[in-house]
């Protein structure tokens, strides 16, 4: 399935990375013999893509399968379905051995900048691991000279690489830890939630320091994040997830000003404004996320959707394109115009 | 200058002072420089104020092993000379700890007593740990393997150490060997559930997912970053191991199905003082001190292992 034909405006400009019908499903066990008693649909059919040098945002709150969604396209874990392509080429159904080498191209940040490194391994051999599995340094030379390097891009000092990770503070880590998804020199990085640990002036500094290493190096970004006021300053698509599916995903403009899903509305209006003079309206959505073991039948957000009719109910709306490059799940577009609250 | 006679000086700069003290004031000897330099001394105090059960624990740990390694320069006797004529003695100066209902030594006979002890409880400790570690971590890679394993491990649990250790003891004789083996054997489990435990926790960490993003191969994400982390909540328990395999051994030695009679060990010499214990207590009191004291230590040991390998104090290991 490729559900977005129009956004490759050439073949030329290939994706870097392309998602396609990503599902994943976790079964629950406690069932008799070992059988699953039902299933958590964590991620249940999501396509994008990423072009190089791109930052893609994957937003959502909690528990929507955003995180899932990166540690499926790091083959963490088999997918139930759906295809990862990386540069054009399929890597889902790889051997364990043939994909390694095609580890390289993406890497990952995490979220907890504590559990994200080693205790046991000093700073050296942390970034020192990546650059010795693919090979990436000839001479020991040669490798203690990228060490210190990478050291200096994330603004550390070179000689601090000879220390435990303990003695640094979260968001010193938070930069080792990008130091090492850069040590593997790849074209893709996933942030999952790379800055949602940090103190907002720390999150300043980590933020500006992937914007300008995107800018230096052509990095693609997926930035899994709920944060959506920092989504807005550093990404330059964003899709919304909601419940293991994209409901809507445009470009940063676009879905900030004139969003076209009932959820991405109810989402930004939940944005803090520093202003407290401003009056602004909050839609306030009732009701918690449904279980992801049982979704609602028909569109997912029918249960807390202000504006649901009953073909929500029985019918699962399809990202559909409401203009050029924006796309939304949502039945209300197919109505006519007038009729149309989110216009 | 008399300002200068009350000022406190560093040892060193009283010991190089050139200039004589004045005719009123009587200069202390300088004393020869026995104590370790300052710097290590500092260290040691604190170690000590930091962990204050590892440096208990250790030192009477150090104490039994020397008395265990020491024993025949440490004034005893041949520890299984019979002198019928000098049958349970009291305490003296020539039997510092009494003598038992045969006249031996029992000060010698405790000493001696230690090394089967610590040999029984360092080796199951060693031998459980191996055993443990390795059938661990293969459950907690290997989900197919998991609870198979596991079930084994319940069954192998179920085993009280001391009928095993008859059993064996009927198939062969008793022998350090077989109670070594018998209480390893119930040992093991233990380890192998702490460790499957610490590597279930331990593969879900992010910076493993990030050594498999960074390519690294199985065999070396268990041996960089799985196994490092695992040895710390491991080798607590192996001291908790080791000091239960002390007492069981005591156990089996009490009830004759332990050490031969032959070697003294701190269970024999109690089983043999059992029947006097209520005129001649110190038969039965010198090898239970020995061994709680032992115990104790090690368990101590245990307690200030875990506090200082705890890395949720961030204390470089």
């Amino acid at each position: 399935m490729n559900a977005h034909p129009d956004l490759r405006q050439a073949e030329s400009a290939r994706p870097i990375l392309e998602v396609n019908d990503l599902k994943k499903h976790y079964a629950l066990p406690g069932g008799l013999f070992g059988k699953a008693r039902g299933y958590v649909y964590a991620v249940d059919g999501v396509s994008f893509e990423i072009m190089r040098g791109e930052t893609l945002a994957l937003v959502g709150e909690s528990g929507c399968g955003k995180s899932t969604v990166g540690k499926a396209i790091l083959q963490l874990f088999d997918l139930t379905s759906g295809q990862v392509v990386l540069d054009g080429k399929r890597i889902d159904d790889l051997s364990k051995g043939a994909l390694r080498p095609l580890r390289q191209r993406m890497q990952v940040v995490f979220q907890d900048p504590f559990s994200s490194l080693n205790p046991r391994m000093k700073v050296k051999d942390i970034l020192a691991e990546p650059i010795r599995n693919f090979g990436l340094a000839k001479s020991n030379a040669e490798l203690d000279k990228k060490l210190g390097d990478l050291m200096e891009r994330v603004g550390l000092p070179r000689d601090a690489i000879n220390r435990w990770p303990h003695e640094f503070s979260g968001g010193q880590r938070q930069r080792i830890g990008i130091a090492r998804a850069l040590a593997a020199e790849p074209d893709l990085i996933i942030c999952d939630e790379a800055v949602s640990a940090l103190d907002v002036s720390v999150k300043a500094q980590i933020v500006n320091l992937l914007q300008d290493l995107q800018a230096e190096l052509g990095l693609a970004l997926l930035f899994i994040s709920h944060d959506l006021a920092i989504v807005e300053h550093m990404t330059h698509r964003v899709a919304v997830m909601y419940l293991g599916k994209i409901v809507e995903m445009a470009g940063k403009t676009q879905l900030f000003s004139s969003p076209q899903h009932p959820y991405t509305r109810a989402l930004l209006s939940a944005v803090p404004v520093p202003d407290p003079e401003t009056k602004r309206q909050r839609i306030l959505l009732t009701g918690d996320v449904p279980s992801p073991v049982n979704p609602p039948k028909g569109c997912r957000f029918n249960t807390r959707c202000p504006y649901v009719f009953d073909r929500c109910r029985t019918e699962e709306p399809l990202l559909q394109s409401t203009a050029s490059g924006h796309f939304a799940a949502c039945h209300l577009h197919d109505g006519p115009a007038s009729e149309n609250p989110m216009r | 200058m008399s300002d200068a006679a009350y000022r406190i000086e560093p040892m060193d700069a009283a010991a190089s002072r050139s200039t004589p003290p004045t005719a009123d004031f009587v200069a202390a000897p300088v004393m020869p420089d026995i104590l370790p330099p300052a710097k290590i001394r500092r260290g040691v105090a604190r170690f000590i104020y930091r962990y204050p059960n590892m440096a208990v624990g250790g030192a009477l740990l150090f104490i039994m092993l020397c008395a265990a390694i020491f024993a025949p320069w440490l004034g005893t006797v041949d520890p299984t000379e019979i002198a019928t004529s000098r049958r349970t003695r009291f305490p003296s100066a020539t039997n510092w700890l009494g003598t038992d209902m045969l006249g031996r030594d029992i000060y010698s006979r405790v000493l001696y007593g230690a090394r089967v002890s610590l040999i029984v409880g360092f080796s199951v400790a060693v031998l459980a740990s191996i055993a443990g570690l390795t059938i661990g971590l293969v459950s907690g890679m290997v989900r197919r393997a998991d609870g198979v394993i596991m079930r084994v491990m319940d069954g192998m649990m179920s085993i009280p150490p001391i009928l095993l250790a008859i059993a064996l003891m009927a198939l062969t004789r008793g022998s350090v060997q077989n109670v070594v083996i018998a209480i390893t054997i119930a040992e093991i489990p233990r380890v192998a559930r702490l460790v499957r435990g610490v590597v279930l926790s331990l593969r879900e960490q992010p910076y493993v997912d990030a050594a498999i993003a960074s390519g690294t191969t199985t065999p070396m994400i268990i041996l960089r970053h799985i196994l490092p982390n695992t040895l710390a909540p491991m080798s607590v328990q192996a001291t908790y191991i080791c000091a239960s395999a002390m007492i069981v051994e005591a156990i089996l030695s009490f009830i004759g199905a332990g050490i031969p009679p032959i070697t003294p060990s701190w269970g024999n010499i109690m089983a043999e003082g059992r029947s006097l214990w209520q005129v001649k207590i110190y038969i039965v009191l010198f090898p239970a001190a020995f061994l709680s004291v032992t115990v104790l230590a090690v368990n101590l040991l245990g307690d200030g292992l875990r506090d200082a390998l705890d890395p949720r104090m961030a204390k470089r290991l």
